[in-house]
């Protein structure tokens, strides 16, 4: 069940980080604090927006939803079941993808980068690979 | 389940000390709004100002325009005559014109706007600025945290940012700004846009063909 905590922690950094960025886009923020980068030039551009939403609020959304799968799956009636790992591997594969889309931006079309999005990413594509992992070792048990 | 319970004590305490560092974060912008009283002496040291003038010194005409950032009329006005007048009648050399700081108490983010103008003005950016806050209106005005938006227009525009978060914080120009209130208060402004054209006072909305009559009668007047 190892792989279910580590996922709740990476999970609540990532809230905290996405949160922090949809903060800061709806005004809530003082300036970003960016250090090297170019964190405004990515968040105030066009790709900052999907649908009309703060790119941020999906990434709010999405740790949320990893934060409560693997919280649920750390119940005693899930611990021995598979599906909350399942949910798991979907749910940050899909983030993982968007994650590295959002990455492809930044270093081909933006050129600038903002430390915060690829904290994010990283944090999103470690998710995966500790979900992959614990399905592998779940297998590889039965 | 022993290891259960450390789990939980260590998410508890990531979950709790990185609500706090959020909390922090937001509290460090909220502080940055020029705000509270302001001395006398930097009211005083405001009073002789004439506000961003552009135009030739020579023009035999001055306009002058109080006005409010966060004021639609003001933005009206801006976008339908302000700038047929600068490219009309300032850069042809008929008119000078002197923008003047007149923020409305009942418009809240008004005021952060003027700072916000006058610190890109200390570095030549005025024009730039006024445009900006302008042309953004409809993305600040009312809104909590204006001066982040602020902070990105002045970098949109090429505004050095240290520089210019130093003149935010510091409040430079919050004595100034109030000496300019009082100024137009003093002399009959009471709501915005207000023009002073020729020593008379217009405090309404005025179509460019207007103003352009008004400067027509008074060159008029100043070539006899």
């Amino acid at each position: 069940m190892k792989h279910r905590m580590v996922i709740a922690a990476l999970s609540l950094i990532g809230l905290y980080v996405a949160l922090y960025l949809s903060l800061w886009k709806i005004g809530l923020m003082g300036p970003l604090v960016c250090g090297v980068g170019s964190c405004e030039v990515v968040q105030m551009s066009r790709f900052a927006y999907l649908f009309g939403i703060p790119v941020a609020f999906f990434g709010v959304a999405g740790f949320l939803a990893l934060l409560v799968v693997s919280l649920v799956g750390l119940r005693p009636a899930f611990v021995g079941k598979p599906g909350p790992t399942k949910l798991l591997v979907a749910l940050s594969g899909g983030g993982a993808a968007f994650s590295l889309y959002l990455t492809y931006l930044e270093a081909f079309v933006l050129k600038a980068w903002c430390r915060w999005c690829i904290l994010i990413a990283v944090l999103v594509f470690s998710v995966f690979t500790t979900a992959l992992l614990g399905l592998r070792e779940r297998s590889s048990k039965t | 389940m022993a290891g259960m319970k450390g789990f939980y004590v260590g998410f508890g305490a990531l979950a709790v000390g990185g609500a706090g560092v959020l909390l922090v974060a937001m509290g460090r912008g909220a502080a940055e709004l020029p705000s509270g009283p302001i001395e006398v002496a930097a009211i005083e040291s405001g009073r002789g100002w004439g506000g961003y003038v552009v135009g030739d010194a020579d023009a035999p005409v001055e306009i002058i325009e109080y006005a409010d950032f966060e004021c639609p009329a003001c933005r009206v006005q801006w976008v339908l005559t302000v700038q047929d007048v600068m490219q009309r009648l300032v850069a042809t050399g008929r008119v000078r014109y002197a923008f003047r700081d007149f923020p409305l108490s009942m418009h809240v983010n008004s005021r952060a706007a003027h700072h916000a103008a006058a610190c890109a003005a200390e570095q030549g950016m005025f024009e730039q600025m006024h445009d900006k806050l302008f042309g953004m209106q409809d993305e600040w005005t009312g809104r909590s945290g204006p001066e982040t938006r602020f902070r990105r227009y002045a970098g949109d525009i090429g505004v050095d940012l240290g520089q210019y978060d130093a003149c935010m914080e510091e409040g430079r120009y919050r004595g100034r700004i109030q000496a300019s209130v009082e100024g137009g208060a003093a002399l009959g402004v009471t709501a915005t846009p207000t023009f002073i054209i020729g020593n008379r006072l217009y405090n309404f909305r005025i179509s460019y063909d207007g103003i352009k009559a008004i400067v027509d009668s008074l060159t008029a007047i100043a070539s006899q």
